[in-house]
């Protein structure tokens, strides 16, 4: 993947410390598809809070923040909230996007800036698959997006909202995506919704579509190698005998979600 | 002041359902009808009301759950409330992580910290139930060994809204902090000493040093010479130094005519010859001589591999010991020269049958109750889940054995892979050494009880007298910070010159190890910071309190260092300083209380001279089925426990964080579990590692010898099946054993190792990193109060680790599309002894020693050509998948491959090579070398032009089909199994799915 040289890179902050570890990866994402990012420390970011000002997307990262002790993603918000209620408040006031991704999504929940909260799958176990997901919500980061295949990794995944909010959410375009059959779960005969989620909701939105919460990696999904499809996508491809390999060949669809933050900052 | 938060849950809480299964499934005679949680945090602290309720809204999400401060609300239809928390001084993280919130919150000063906070579960549980089925309850909630319950009657809590107060403090008596030992002694007390430990002033030995008499003897010899009587932490050092988990006397002594012991002889030696064979090629660079082995990725970057054991402690706490295995390991990786990314976990277990009901003893009053194997099972899968999941490693390879002779000792198997850039600032990575003036500084977690004598217990039989205290549990968010600020941070600011990790042993081990670089240290163990007062010096020298490592730092960058760990969360000490006086000096209230000489320490024990002692085995054929018909018998072949799916295994652990997986560790349409897996490490480079591993204990009841090869084929085959090359292969070995006193015993260990030579130089795949563990022997009483042995049967687990260029070649088992040919590669031979297949029959037949003799042999020669063929194929990409054909044989690779598409096939045996003759032998012997492929049709005439240009054997067997059939025709063209995919399918997955 080249990187897009434009005039202004949009900056990306990526949070790091006290068990989040999908930073790196997250970075080379954003990096990828043109953004310049940065992996910050939260005591770093605690030290010096005005540093947030400089960046246009802030990301909480996937990961077991505090091991899941005492409910996922709840000790980092707590931390998180402490030190810096007032930088975040001033950062969504500007024109921003952030993005929270399986953990990250856990802390916005807990830290109240988006709605609903996550508990324990309903089997109660820890579950590493990919799932499909049909958009419903009206986002930057989603844009052009109508399906979408990614891969989950969580024991504390089910999403829940009273039926009120739900309703409230569904008719303000702020239900993400919701888990629904498609590719993968045909493939290998998989239930759509893993983890029991309320509403079958595995990502929702707030301010206007510029925070989006996720259950699902994007970030593990930007390579075409990373689908569970690709050894078959791979024999297609070649009898189709396209030899010029094309983009679209190597990247994963997971990209779009990244290339979309980037994008709107354009 | 002490207050209690109670967390209940407002919404459907799914922990519910799954307690109530798991208490349903325990055989009670009453019946429960629910099951609720409250979630319980006890605080040791000042705080105002006020302030506790704050504290209580902090630890509540409110959308799901609600609070109340000391008072516990219980349903009036509560039956029975049982309290379950940790014993005094276990690692509790959850309590470790409210405190941090509490602390933050408040902003309290960290050196002003006077609080506690401990974590319990409260279970309310409704049902009609008798007394003994309450006990049942509790005992299936808890683990005695680390934790305490609490039963109380529904009502009571229902009408005092109140659980009674026990704090888990530790309360450690004053005791005798150093005491000298008497060595001019009997030698009957010598060997006492040895083998239970010091005396105590109040009368009790100490437990296991696992030093024998002659030890002792060189031992006392020693402090003669130097005119004093040792105290007693030298005695605990030099027992660690000197146990076979540190030193490997086994693999070290001379043995037989082998003077130079197996070790140098046969393992360092393969690796040696096969460096110097390989001259311009040899990819090893770092091999045997620090945590891990590390060989070349490209040309900036190294990976390692070390694969561990951590089978005593899993025995007691299955969690715990396996949480302990996986974190530990991964300090093997960040232990590596300056320090070396995680990259991938690995993982295996040999256990009991889940259906042995057995209950077993260590003491002869059945007080010391053995877990059953169900809860062993369950318990080391957590620990890899949890420690693996929440240090973000993919865990992307791993197995699972089942047989009753690992009922008394499981055995426990994780490693760790990582990642180095060969250069750190223009230096070679991989070099460190301590300088003398260098701090000796601590980092991580703190010090308690936890985990002494983990070295010297694992070094003996497993029986009554094994401590409790020899069990931990890991903490990995400690530990990925600590992992975070080294490999991330303070390695390429070069902060420090040398690190190792703190494992077995403690720093007793870690800092007498890297003294070596140097030649000297003083220690002064009242700077160590401790979990709880009251640890005596050899305690705090010897415990194996997790998440630590020892770093040697300069005084110059002692203050940068300090900074940078402390904001990361990870506190660090200098405990000493590294000197060059060749003394190990430890000091404690001012006082020298330990001055061994370096040499002594290191190379003092006297060397042993082992003899072996040949033993021969032979069985009997079980009876084979009638007929021509094998459908059956394929069938309950696919749902040996041993065969079957194993993805409720493989989809509970991340395999894919760090975003490189390639060929995961399910695959497939119908996700079958894949021999091998790949990964890119750098995800800006097309290069990736293959991951396979294997082990046959089965066959080292037949041979010790042709077991080990066969497991090297294996690996080896495994990651040429993906696309792994014989030219960037590397191998690594874990020798579990029994019983390492008996001659018998060593002899079939002295064979195992001589194949581990000729094989690994046969295909040219260096030994790069190695482990044993010598005694997993259990010894108690069962049932009845009769004294029992169960031996693990000797097992080698062998892992392969290497190098594939471009991720794109990469191919999986399945198959792919109806029409693709299906290839035979390699002779298949009668050679069905101790194979799946005749072990099945046997224990059908009621009759289990009767496994049969022809165990598989190895001809590395032929088979080499094979996997060169293959390779080719694979670079040329003209096949669609590649299966090794291995335990269940050519019949149950079959199956896997078409399980994996969801599609059928229609073969022929007519062609096959080799020996085999009968149909049972045709279908199930597990000849090695051998590889199923599927194959495009266009193309075949390619493919065979390669085949035949290596001159190997090889068979077109049919076709992969649309229809779901499978048809399997022997040599008559009659039809020996007719079913289909679906059928396979579920088969396949049964055992699993029953787990999820």
């Amino acid at each position: 993947m080249k990187k897009i040289k434009e005039k202004k890179q949009p900056k990306v902050l990526v949070l790091s410390g006290y068990g989040l570890n999908c930073e790196e990866e997250t970075k080379f994402a954003f990096d990828s598809v043109g953004g310049k990012t940065d992996i910050i420390h939260l005591n770093d970011l605690i030290a010096i809070p005005k540093i947030l000002f400089d960046y246009d997307i802030l990301v909480f990262p996937g990961g077991f923040s505090y091991g899941d002790d005492i409910g996922s993603g709840k000790a980092y918000a707590n931390k998180f909230r402490n030190h810096l209620k007032k930088e975040l408040e001033e950062f969504l006031q500007r024109n921003t996007l952030i993005i929270g991704i399986c953990n990250g999504f856990q802390v916005l929940t807990n830290l109240g800036i988006l709605k609903g909260a996550l508990s324990y799958n309903k089997k109660g176990k820890y579950i590493d698959r990919w799932v499909d997901l049909e958009i419903n919500g009206k986002s930057p980061w989603l844009q052009g997006i109508k399906k979408i295949s990614l891969p989950i990794a969580h024991g504390e995944g089910k999403y829940v909202i009273s039926k009120k909010e739900y309703e409230k959410m569904r008719r303000s375009k702020e239900v993400a995506f919701v888990y629904k059959k498609g590719e993968i779960c045909q493939f290998q005969n998989l239930e759509p919704n893993p983890n029991g989620a309320l509403y079958d909701i595995a990502g929702v939105l707030g301010y206007n579509g510029r925070v989006l919460g996720m259950m699902p990696h994007p970030e593990r999904a930007i390579f075409l190698h990373q689908s569970p499809l690709w050894q078959y996508k791979k024999r297609e491809s070649k009898e189709n005998k396209t030899k010029r390999k094309k983009k679209k060949d190597i990247n994963g669809e997971g990209l779009q979600i990244i290339m979309n933050g980037i994008n709107y900052f354009k | 002041m002490i207050s209690r938060i109670y967390i209940t849950q407002k919404t459907d809480d799914s922990r519910k359902k799954i307690y109530l299964k798991s208490l349903r499934d325990l055989e009670l005679k009453g019946k429960v009808d629910s099951v609720s949680i409250i979630d319980s945090y006890t605080i040791d602290g000042h705080f105002s009301i006020e302030q506790i309720s704050n504290i209580g809204k902090l630890f509540t999400n409110q959308v799901l759950e609600e609070f109340s401060i000391n008072k516990i609300h219980v349903p009036k239809s509560t039956n029975y409330v049982i309290e379950v928390g940790f014993l005094p001084g276990v690692t509790d993280n959850v309590g470790n992580t409210a405190k941090e919130t509490i602390i933050d919150y408040f902003s309290i000063n960290k050196n002003k910290i006077n609080i506690a906070v401990y974590s319990s579960r409260v279970f309310l549980i409704k049902g009609k139930l008798k007394a003994s089925d309450i006990q049942k309850i509790s005992l299936s909630l808890y683990n005695p060994l680390i934790e305490r319950s609490f039963v109380y009657k529904g009502i009571v809590v229902y009408k005092n809204k109140a659980l009674p107060l026990k704090l888990p403090q530790v309360i450690l008596e004053k005791r005798e902090p150093v005491i000298k030992i008497d060595l001019n002694v009997s030698d009957e007390e010598l060997v006492k000493i040895g083998k239970e430990g010091i005396m105590d002033p109040t009368g009790v030995r100490r437990g296991p040093l696992a030093l024998t008499l002659p030890y002792m003897k060189a031992i006392q010899k020693y402090f003669l010479n130097e005119g004093r009587n040792p105290t007693d932490i030298e005695i605990e050092s030099l027992a660690q130094t000197w146990s076979e988990h540190c030193k490997h006397t086994i693999f070290a002594d001379s043995l037989d005519e082998i003077k130079d012991g197996l070790y140098k002889t046969y393992i360092k030696g393969a690796t040696n010859y096969i460096r110097k064979q390989k001259g311009l090629n040899d990819f090893c660079v770092s091999v045997f001589s620090d945590n891990s082995g590390a060989i070349e990725f490209d040309d900036e970057y190294l990976i390692t591999h070390k694969v561990e054991t951590h089978n005593s402690p899993s025995a007691l706490d299955p969690f715990g010991g396996s949480i302990t295995g996986i974190v530990g390991v991964n300090r093997d990786t960040i232990g590596f020269g300056l320090g070396a990314k995680p990259i991938a976990n690995v993982y295996g277990f040999c256990v009991g049958d889940p259906k042995d009901k057995r209950t077993l003893y260590r003491s002869r009053d059945k007080k010391q109750k053995m877990l059953s194997t169900k809860r062993i099972i369950n318990g080391v899968i957590k620990g890899i889940n949890v420690g693996g999941n929440c240090s973000g490693i993919p865990t992307l390879s791993g197995f699972i054995k089942y047989e009753d002779r690992y009922r008394g000792k499981p055995l426990l198997f994780a490693g760790t892979v990582g990642l180095i850039p060969k250069k750190i600032n223009k230096k070679p990575s991989d070099e460190k050494k301590a300088k003398v003036g260098d701090y000796v500084v601590m980092v991580g977690g703190r010090v308690g009880a936890d985990g002494i004598h983990g070295a010297t217990f694992s070094s003996v039989t497993m029986d009554s007298s094994s401590p409790a205290t020899a069990v931990q549990i890991g903490d990995p968010i400690t530990q990925k910070k600590l992992s975070d600020v080294i490999v991330k941070e303070a390695r390429n600011m070069e902060l420090y010159n040398s690190i190792t990790d703190n494992g077995a042993g403690g720093l007793s081990c870690s800092v007498a190890e890297m003294a070596k670089e140097c030649g000297g240290v003083i220690v002064d163990l009242n700077k160590i910071p401790l979990k709880y007062p009251g640890l005596t010096p050899w305690e705090i020298w010897i415990s194996e309190s997790q998440e630590r490592m020892t770093l040697s730092v300069p005084k110059r960058k002692w203050e940068v260092f300090k900074k940078l760990f402390e904001s990361r969360g990870v506190e660090v000490t200098v405990i000493g300083e590294f000197t060059d006086s060749g003394r190990c000096i430890v000091h404690h209230n001012q006082k020298k209380i330990m001055d061994i000489s370096m040499n002594f320490l290191h190379d003092g024990l006297p060397k042993k001279e082992l003899k072996t002692k040949e033993v021969v085995f032979s069985y009997k054929s079980p009876e084979l089925p009638s007929g021509i018909q094998r459908t059956r018998e394929f069938l309950d072949l696919l749902s040996q426990l041993n065969i079957g799916s194993f993805a409720f295994i493989s989809e509970q652990y991340d395999h894919e964080v760090q975003g490189g997986s390639v060929l995961k560790p399910l695959s497939g349409r119908g996700i079958v579990n894949t021999d091998s897996q790949v990964f890119r490490p750098l995800l800006n480079s097309k290069k990736c590692v293959v991951l396979s591993s294997s082990l046959y204990p089965f066959y080292g009841d037949i041979s010790t010898y042709h077991m080990s090869a066969c497991a090297i084929d294996t690996a080896v085959r495994n990651a040429i099946c993906a696309g792994g090359s014989l030219e960037h292969l590397a191998i690594l070995d874990n020798f579990c054993w029994c019983s390492s006193n008996e001659e018998t015993k060593l002899w079939q260990l002295k064979e195992s190792v001589k194949a581990c030579y000729d094989y690994a130089i046969g295909y040219g795949t260096p030994f790069i990193s190695g482990k044993d563990s010598m005694f997993n022997d259990f010894r108690g009483y069962d049932q009845k109060g009769n004294q029992i042995k169960i031996s693990i049967p000797p097992t080698l687990l062998i892992s392969a680790i290497g190098v594939i260029k471009d991720y794109n070649k990469v191919v999986s088992p399945e198959f792919k599309k109806a029409g693709d040919i299906i290839y035979l590669l390699g002779e298949t031979n009668n050679e069905l002894g101790a194979s799946e297949y005749f072990r099945m029959l046997s224990k059908r037949n009621k009759k289990e020693d009767e496994i049969g003799n022809n165990v598989p042999k190895v001809d590395w020669k032929k088979n080499k050509k094979i996997y060169s063929a293959l390779e080719e194929s694979i670079q040329e990409e003209i096949i669609s998948s590649a299966i090794s054909i291995a335990s269940g044989g050519i019949a149950i690779a079959l199956a896997k491959s078409s399980i994996g598409g969801m599609l059928g096939f229609r073969i022929s045996l007519e062609d096959i090579k080799g020996e085999a003759e009968d149909i049972d032998s045709i279908l199930f012997s597990e000849s090695q070398g051998r590889i199923l492929t599927s194959v495009p049709e266009n193309n075949t005439r390619k493919f065979e032009k390669i085949l035949k240009s290596y001159k190997i054997a090889f068979t077109k067997l049919g076709m992969v089909e649309k229809n779901s059939n499978i048809i399997i025709l022997d040599k008559m063209g009659r039809k020996v199994i007719d079913t289909k995919v679906e059928k396979l399918y579920k088969t396949y997955h049964n055992f699993s799915n029953s787990q999820k």
